[in-house]
């Protein structure tokens, strides 16, 4: 059982998977790769390269409609990386998550999309350019790695597919709100050192970044918390059993933990400021911890998310 | 066509002489229709700020002494010496007013670089300008231009975006630190005049509350009034430091009045939320051990003017990109006027033509006594017809020639060859 649970077939947007028959796989591997694929490939890095470049110009140069463009072309980069884990998708007659590239792909579409809705509703432009690079990183390292062509795997249903998709999400927000913490240390120290120099008149006020980076961690547990119980509905429905031991559980539980104390002590006198931003990048470590050492070596049914 | 500039400014005139020579709003509309009515202008209009009088105007075109009838016309208006006025005032003509007029709009003519206030100034001049029916095309045209050109310097460039005065530099920190200040609460400690910009800086951000301490109690009073605010007693100071998000301090004392551990107590008492203290003091308000309170930004008057310092450097590395925002629109100008008069000489290049005509055939039909007169109207509408046709050709190149210098040379060249007797445009 714990074999059949270490790979996802399907997700979200991509249920549509499940329908496809054995004859019809190897023509739909065969696609992977295909003109189809190269070409959203092509144009979510085109996208993704020119924001970053725009967000770069608006916060060098303080220029607003640079940071329009920015956000439009971030919009359209998604558009495009959508396309292409479907393309991906289809050709592999898979979902992203069933190997380690499709992961980091969706990761990284998933943390465009947080950072976009970030700056919607905060109306806050000047962190793009130190968002963008993550994202595309992901993007450019999910597409270098070879695919897995060779693993088939039976269908696991909706619930499954929210599970993977929301946790993906989880971690996508809470590593935008270490990047916001991270910048928020950095303007402290600037402005503590007396260091009024260039850039610093532009990036977002110290609150705001705060304020921001708690938005996304309240994201992140939202999607962290649904994601986590529709897993156990999902393993409840398939055992019988609604606590199925594995090491992730466990780290995950803490995860959650980790992030509601954050926002707890990020209103608390003594931690907001700073003390809560080394907090927020200490949990995103607990992250990173769960997500490369907890599922390579020590879960038995998580592998990439 | 002419366009003539007369003016001083804070380089040209002391303030002695500014003060004399500024206008209200209502001197302004006043002089720009008494300088259409003298004949002096066409158009006319009066851009009056604390830093700099100005008045631009185009002429009849047949002046040639329109400059100095505007010098001689400020003097009368503002009862000052001839002579007295004189050195002070510079007059450009053409290219150098528009070139002047785009560089004040964009902030490179004024006395703190890239200043934000005087496009406002320039659009408020042409608004009444334009409303009393003072300008015409010309200025339109170029004041519509100036406010473009302003518009541009100030989005593509970085000339006015950062602070240049120590009480905008601690404002503008304030902004980096809590955005925006509408629901924040400063309190300013002394009652000097630099606190006194300080203050109205942070009001005109809309800064919630604002609260005054200062030994004489009639002169916190004074301040508190000023600027919608309320005083705190000089004694009060455990309720005072617990207060703000921003602290301006600019008292006069030997030994710093704020103590670190007064701070700790306020920052305790404030849950730790962030504080800015502006130390405008000389000597120092505020102990140095304060900077290192925590959420505490400590900054004294050295710091705040290392940053205008620094910004000064910034924006003046800006000028060259801003000069050439400014020389595009210039020529954009140009090119326009250039097509304006062409289509003006073209006129009066017809007219000029039709005249000759009708001379020729009144002179040539009294040697033609055979003709009758429907064959002579006959023969002058043929002849309209010819002078046309001729005319059409020349007159679509010069409109679509693209290269300004070119175009004018052959506005020149038409001029000197058929008109003659015709002023430079």
């Amino acid at each position: 059982m714990e074999r059949e649970l270490a790979c996802g077939d399907s997700g979200a947007g991509l249920y549509f998977l499940e329908g496809i028959q054995a004859p019809q796989l190897s023509a739909a591997r065969a696609a992977w790769g295909g003109p189809m694929n190269h070409l959203f490939f092509l144009l979510t890095v085109t996208a993704y390269l020119c924001s970053f470049g725009c967000y770069l110009a608006s916060l060098l140069s303080g220029r607003e409609w640079s940071g329009r463009v920015a956000t439009v072309l971030l919009g359209v980069g998604l558009v495009a990386h959508y396309y292409a884990l479907l393309e991906r998708s289809r050709g592999l007659n898979t979902v992203p998550y069933h190997d380690l590239s499709g992961s980091m792909s969706l990761f990284g579409w998933l943390l465009a999309l947080t950072y976009l809705s970030l700056e919607v509703f905060h109306r806050q432009r000047s962190v793009g350019a130190l968002v963008l690079p993550f994202v595309l990183a992901f993007f450019l390292f999910a597409n270098a790695t070879t695919p897995d062509h060779n693993t088939t795997v039976p269908a696991r249903g909706v619930a499954f597919a929210l599970h993977v998709t929301l946790s993906i999400l989880a971690y996508a927000a809470f590593g935008l709100s270490c990047v916001l913490s991270v910048i928020y240390l950095a303007q402290q120290r600037l402005l503590q050192k007396h260091r009024a120099g260039g850039i610093l008149w532009r990036l977002p006020p110290l609150e705001l970044l705060d304020r921001m980076s708690q938005s996304s961690v309240f994201v992140g547990l939202i999607a962290i918390t649904a994601g986590t119980a529709l897993g156990f509905l999902w393993v409840d429905r398939l055992t019988g059993e609604l606590w199925h031991y594995d090491p992730k559980y466990v780290v995950t539980l803490l995860v959650l933990a980790a992030y509601v104390i954050y926002l707890r002590l990020a209103r608390n006198p003594s931690w907001r400021g700073s003390r809560a931003s080394r907090l927020c990048i200490f949990n995103f470590a607990i992250v990173i911890f769960s997500f490369t050492v907890v599922n390579l070596f020590l879960s038995h049914s998580h592998r990439y998310f | 066509m002419e366009i003539v500039l007369v003016g001083l400014n804070h380089r040209s005139a002391p303030v002695e002489v500014r003060e004399r020579v500024s206008f209200t709003a209502d001197q302004a509309r006043q002089a720009a229709e008494e300088l259409r009515l003298q004949g002096i202008f066409h158009e006319s209009l009066v851009l009056s700020t604390c830093n700099r009088s100005e008045v631009y105007g185009v002429p009849p075109e047949t002046s040639r002494e329109s400059a100095a009838a505007l010098s001689d016309y400020l003097s009368r208006f503002h009862a000052v010496e001839p002579e007295h006025l004189s050195a002070s005032l510079y007059r450009h003509c053409d290219r150098h007013a528009v070139r002047h007029l785009f560089r004040v709009a964009s902030g490179l003519d004024s006395m703190v670089l890239g200043e934000a206030e005087i496009l406002g100034q320039v659009r408020e001049a042409y608004r009444v300008a334009h409303e009393s029916g003072a300008t015409g095309p010309i200025l339109n045209r170029m004041f519509q231009g100036a406010l473009e050109v302003g518009k541009r310097v100030r989005h593509e460039t970085e000339l006015g975006t950062r602070p240049m005065s120590v009480a905008s530099a601690g404002v503008k920190l304030a902004e980096r630190i809590f955005g925006k200040l509408g629901q924040r609460t400063a309190l300013v400690l002394g009652a000097g005049t630099i606190s006194e910009q300080v203050v109205s800086h942070l009001r005109d951000r809309n800064i919630a509350h604002l609260y005054v301490m200062n030994r004489s109690r009639d002169r916190a009073e004074q301040l508190a009034r000023e600027f919608s605010g309320k005083v705190i007693g000089w004694d009060d100071w455990d309720n005072a430091l617990a207060l703000p998000d921003v602290i301006v301090s600019s008292i006069s004392t030997e030994e710093p009045p704020i103590k670190s551990a007064m701070l700790a107590k306020a920052m305790a008492a404030r849950g730790n939320r962030p504080l800015l203290v502006m130390d405008l003091g000389l000597p120092r308000n505020v102990e140095a051990a304060a900077a290192d309170l925590y959420n505490l930004y400590l900054y004294n008057i050295d710091d705040l003017t290392q940053i205008v310092e620094q910004n000064r450097d910034a924006r003046e590395s800006e000028i060259p990109r801003a000069e050439a925002i400014v020389e595009e629109h210039v020529e954009k100008f140009l090119t326009w006027q250039a097509s304006v008069e062409l289509i003006g000489m073209v006129e009066v290049l017809r007219g000029k033509l039709k005249e000759e005509r009708a001379a020729f055939v009144r002179e040539r039909v009294q040697r033609l006594p055979h003709l009758s007169s429907e064959q002579r109207a006959q023969m002058e509408a043929l002849m309209d017809e010819l002078l046309e046709k001729l005319l059409l050709e020349p007159a679509r190149r010069l409109q679509g020639e693209k290269d300004l210098r070119r175009k004018i040379q052959n506005a020149e060249a038409i001029r000197d060859l058929f008109l003659p007797g015709r002023e430079r445009p």
